[in-house]
């Protein structure tokens, strides 16, 4: 699947900005506010969401001010949609 | 003859006999506008000092010029309520070797009364002064530039410190009366530019909230209030920082004109709120150990029945008659609050320092009804936890939990369950609260804690509770 830059999300409290650029494999670069003790838990959320798209080669920068795991794979999703071009939500 | 004390700051420093080691102390009115304790430790610094040992009523964001003070050796031991910001954040990493010492308001004022918090040299701001030492937190003259109203965390630094500076920027003429400190307790009286921002005081733990979810809280947390037991005529109420527990008051006030219900008084932290409900006949009283508004602060120092008090007289556990024994109802925040109604106020979920102990323990032990109001999750922090991870305030003292997913109360209060459950209140166990925390955001990983100890709490009678240890990146 071709990959173009992409992003979703914000950097306010409780939200978590997600950006999408080509890459060689799922590479996810993680920033976050509760790092020490939800880092790991990010990670696999958007590793996850980003599989169950077929998406499998991509550079995913993140910046998490605290998201939950809902808001999280809505911002991947948003994001994997802009990147790609194809819309999960119609197709 | 006529005498004066105002001297420069280096002459009132040489004039104390301060030595390397010993003791200096400053009150935190000003809040995150403080500007004494920087000057004076830059000025020390200066001169040459080391090894001091810092007693603050608290420190905040604004005293991160301390850092360097540290890394230089001028202080090597600091005792306060709390600490935040950058300070914070590097003593969390272990800046110092000396663990800070960490007291409630009322535990310091005991300590300080007792000796065991020995003050040799104190540094107390005032809004006026004369210039025999007759200080206060009320402006004088058309000059006063920086007004913080009550000085009552000043007041046991001021009686029992060995000598004690006044630093004001409005120097006035004798006699500055109505006066908090007396010339009696002051040996030097210093003019410096500005001793606080007063703009600055009413920010960050106590800014007025318009969040939606601090508001249900508050509507919540009054509702509570209103159908414990504790709301009748001549009850009395103190509400901590934070949006929702200063918000509580507004819901309260309807309920009172209602149904012709009066305060006796209102204690601790005095808002605009409550002078405002104070002057609509609704409290009688306000017993004020710290002006937490410009409209506090004025009301102080034009109102009989708006009264300051000494942290001692306000919280001190080793006597009957501080006001904390009076109080009926008290309304607190919480960073966390675990399965056995402990409290944590002061360390975050991050294991970083960025709060204060205020005085959260010393009210809610001695309240008649404590309740604790925090949201369930701030953004994927849990408040509500299966431990918490710094213990301030013992469970014990703490009898209601209001959360916007139900309201926990305290097992050892059947009968407070009762009456809020009759008024239709959701109550819920205090393990389901946590439990839906855990549903929502997974299982947080531990903590990376060092084997340094950086920080030490002691209880309001003067035994350690718990100590900090150092976060590693």
């Amino acid at each position: 699947m071709e990959i173009k830059n992409a992003v979703a999300g914000t950097l306010e409290s409780g939200d978590i900005m997600v950006q999408i650029a080509p890459g060689e494999g799922l590479q996810v670069d993680l920033q976050s506010s509760v790092a020490a003790q939800f880092g790991r838990q990010i990670k696999a959320v958007i590793t996850e969401t980003l599989t169950g798209l077929g998406i499998d080669n991509a550079y995913v920068k993140a910046t998490d001010k605290g998201a939950l795991d809902c808001t999280i794979r809505a911002r991947v999703t948003a994001a994997a949609v802009r990147a790609t071009g194809k819309d999960v939500w119609k197709d | 003859m006529r005498h004066t004390k105002v001297v420069t700051l280096e002459e009132a420093i040489v004039k104390s006999g301060l030595k390397d080691g010993m003791t200096i102390s400053f009150h935190h009115h000003f809040r995150g506008g403080d500007k004494v304790v920087n000057l004076v430790v830059a000025k020390l610094a200066e001169m040459g000092f080391k090894n001091l040992h810092l007693a603050a009523s608290s420190l905040s964001d604004v005293h991160a010029p301390l850092v360097d003070h540290i890394k230089n050796g001028v202080i090597t031991k600091i005792s306060t309520s709390g600490l935040r910001g950058e300070l914070a954040n590097e003593i969390s990493h272990g800046l110092m070797k000396e663990p800070v010492v960490f007291r409630s308001h009322g535990g310091r004022g005991s300590a300080i009364a007792s000796g065991e918090l020995h003050i040799d040299v104190a540094f107390l701001g005032a809004s006026s002064c004369d210039e025999l030492g007759n200080a206060s937190g009320c402006p004088r003259s058309e000059n006063a530039k920086s007004i913080c109203g009550s000085l009552g965390y000043a007041l046991p630094d001021a009686k029992y410190a060995d000598h004690v500076v006044v630093l004001t920027d409005d120097l006035v003429a004798y006699p500055n009366v109505p006066k908090s400190i007396s010339a009696c307790d002051v040996e030097s009286v210093v003019v410096v530019d500005s001793v606080g921002d007063s703009s600055k005081i009413s920010s960050g733990a106590i800014r007025d909230s318009k969040n939606p979810r601090d508001i249900l809280l508050a509507k919540q947390a009054a509702k509570v209030i209103i159908n414990s037991g504790y709301f009748k005529e001549g009850f009395s109420i103190q509400t901590g920082t934070g949006g929702a527990s200063l918000a509580a008051v507004k819901y309260i006030r309807e309920s009172m004109i209602e149904k012709g219900i009066h305060a006796s008084f209102a204690l601790g932290g005095i808002t605009a709120h409550m002078v405002k409900l104070h002057e609509e006949g609704l409290i009688g009283r306000l017993i004020d150990v710290q002006s937490f508004d410009k409209v506090a602060a004025e009301s102080i120092a034009k109102d009989q029945l708006h009264q300051e008090v000494s942290a001692v007289e306000y919280a001190s556990a080793d006597h009957v008659g501080s006001a904390v024994h009076a109080l009926d109802i008290v309304i607190l925040s919480a960073l966390e609050v675990d399965v056995d109604f402990n409290v944590n106020v002061l360390v975050g979920s991050d294991g970083i320092i960025r709060g204060a102990i205020g005085g959260h323990p010393d009210t809610a032990e001695d309240s008649a009804l404590s309740i604790i109001v925090c949201p369930l999750l701030r953004g994927r922090i849990p408040c509500v936890v299966p431990k918490v991870t710094t213990l301030i305030t013992p469970g014990k003292g703490v009898d209601v939990v209001v959360t916007e997913y139900g309201i926990a109360v305290n097992p050892a209060r059947p009968e407070i369950a009762e009456r809020l459950k009759a008024a239709g209140l959701k109550v819920v166990d205090i393990h389901d609260l946590a439990a839906k925390a855990r549903s929502i955001i997974g299982e947080p990983d531990a903590l990376p804690f060092g084997d340094k100890v950086v920080g030490i709490v002691m209880d309001r009678h003067g035994k350690v509770l718990d100590e900090i240890r150092n976060i590693v990146d």
